[in-house]
């Protein structure tokens, strides 16, 4: 076991490894995502209250999870880099950041797309659309740092700390923006009260949430494999690889 | 020869304010921004009476944001620039403590004016007396925050050149949580209702920036400065 995790910290095995999981996770992510969206769009039954519409959640709430999750995993890495300088978990957190970013928006875009028929507008002042809003202004900030400090290792390091003060900073974000809302409480949103979600519904939602976590394996690992080429340009492995393929 | 920690972190703080009473500009740069901002709302919004006093609170407060973020940048860029940030890093008391001393001076030097100016605006956007006191509570807490927060995002950028707006872009979310309470218990005052509960966020996000913020400085500050 350990020494499974000790290989994988190497840029070289975690290439090798990585490559040998991909077509696993691409064929299974297409395939549950297929039936996901065929199970949620045509065979799940249509809501009473809000019509077809609703068949928007498969995505949005899938991908509003995942911007949540996405920000764990990268600031789990930037730890794992920054106590153990570990450089393959700098590398994990660094390709998961614009996955995250992109979660975030699909999450935001998707909501703003299912409110404009629902609530008649396109953006509200919402608890949970603003407080992810400033999770995609955090997740912007972390690129920004990254891409701003040129020297790779002091940007992981320095994106590591600025994850973790994140961290710290999301629930209270998250609490304080629902402790506003509840107190603004401006022009009142009928909100729909949740009827537990039936079976039908509920089992294509499972399985786009699971289609969106092999997704962000697939897509974490192929960028990892990506960036490790290019830190790792001239090392010998690489060089090697290059010459025997060419 | 071997000082004691209380000494050299007294040193530091002591330092640091000479240096800023030296140059008052760094000082009263923020301030008149800090009026300048505020004076441009009654300019572009509305100077009715009404309009200003419900957009008071807010106004006063992302101005008070915008200065001290505007100041922040002068807590570690000189001494970055004159190589004093890595004699500080090298003696051998905790850094996080030290660093503490610099953050306490730049909130004397740009906090506690903006408190002391602060009633002045509140007057401008006319602000009802009621809420004199919740808008002095709320910076008196909110500011050594805003501080703490800060110096983290400029301990990370010190060492870029062009750090300005990426410094902002990682600092303004993180202050949201003081913006909302903040300006929330001024609405609530001069609504004449109790803002305890909104007082003891600020004291808890305090407590909270206090003893946690000068760790991530000083691993930022080692970082930046490898």
């Amino acid at each position: 076991m350990w020494s499974f995790l000790h290989k994988l910290a190497s840029p070289k095995h975690f290439y090798h490894f990585a490559g040998r999981l991909i077509p696993w996770l691409g064929w299974s992510t297409l395939l549950l995502m297929l039936a996901g969206l065929y199970t949620g769009l045509v065979v799940a039954p249509t809501d009473y209250q809000q019509g077809e519409s609703y068949r928007i959640i498969y995505i949005h709430v899938p991908a509003a999870w995942m911007s949540m999750f996405v920000y764990m995993v990268m600031a789990g890495a930037g730890a794992i880099g920054l106590i153990w300088k570990i450089k393959m978990a700098d590398i994990v957190a660094s390709s998961a950041a614009p996955l995250g970013a992109a979660f975030t928006f699909l999450a935001l875009v998707t909501g703003s797309l299912w409110g404009k028929p629902m609530w008649g507008t396109w953006w509200i002042w919402d608890a949970r659309l603003t407080s992810e809003l400033i999770l995609l202004f955090l997740y912007l900030g972390f690129i920004a740092l990254q891409s701003a400090i040129e020297d790779k290792r002091t940007a992981a390091n320095a994106c590591a700390v600025l994850a973790l003060v994140g961290v710290v900073n999301i629930p209270i974000i998250h609490y304080s923006v629902e402790w506003w809302n509840t107190l603004h409480q401006g022009p009142t949103v009928t909100r729909f009260d949740k009827p537990a979600m039936d079976t039908s519904m509920l089992i294509p939602l499972m399985i786009m949430f699971f289609a969106f976590k092999l997704y962000f394996g697939l897509t974490v690992l192929m960028r990892a494999r990506g960036e490790i080429l290019e830190r790792e340009r001239n090392s010998t492995w690489v060089k090697q690889m290059v010459t025997e393929s060419s | 020869m071997k000082t004691s920690l209380l000494s050299a972190f007294f040193t530091i703080l002591k330092r640091d304010l000479t240096l800023a009473l030296r140059t008052r500009s760094e000082i009263t740069n923020p301030l008149l921004f800090f009026i300048i901002v505020t004076s441009l709302f009654p300019l572009a919004v509305s100077p009715e009476e009404k309009v200003l006093q419900t957009l008071a609170p807010g106004v006063i407060w992302v101005a008070a944001l915008l200065a001290t973020m505007l100041s922040l940048d002068s807590i570690f860029r000189s001494d970055f620039e004159d190589g004093a940030l890595e004699q500080l890093l090298l003696s051998p008391h905790p850094i996080s403590l030290l660093v503490l001393g610099k953050v306490i001076a730049h909130w004397l030097v740009t906090g506690v004016p903006l408190i002391i100016l602060a009633p002045l605006l509140g007057i401008l956007l006319y602000l009802p007396s009621d809420a004199m006191p919740a808008l002095l509570a709320t910076l008196a807490l909110g500011t050594p925050v805003l501080s703490l927060v800060g110096a983290i995002g400029v301990a990370l950028t010190v060492g870029l050149r062009r750090g300005g707006v990426l410094l902002s872009l990682l600092v303004l979310p993180l202050y949201i949580p003081v913006l909302i309470f903040a300006s929330n218990a001024i609405a609530t005052a001069a609504a004449d209702l109790s803002i305890r509960g909104q007082l003891f966020f600020l004291a808890a996000l305090l407590a909270l920036a206090l003893t946690l913020a000068p760790f991530a400085i000083a691993a930022a500050l080692r970082i930046s400065l490898r």
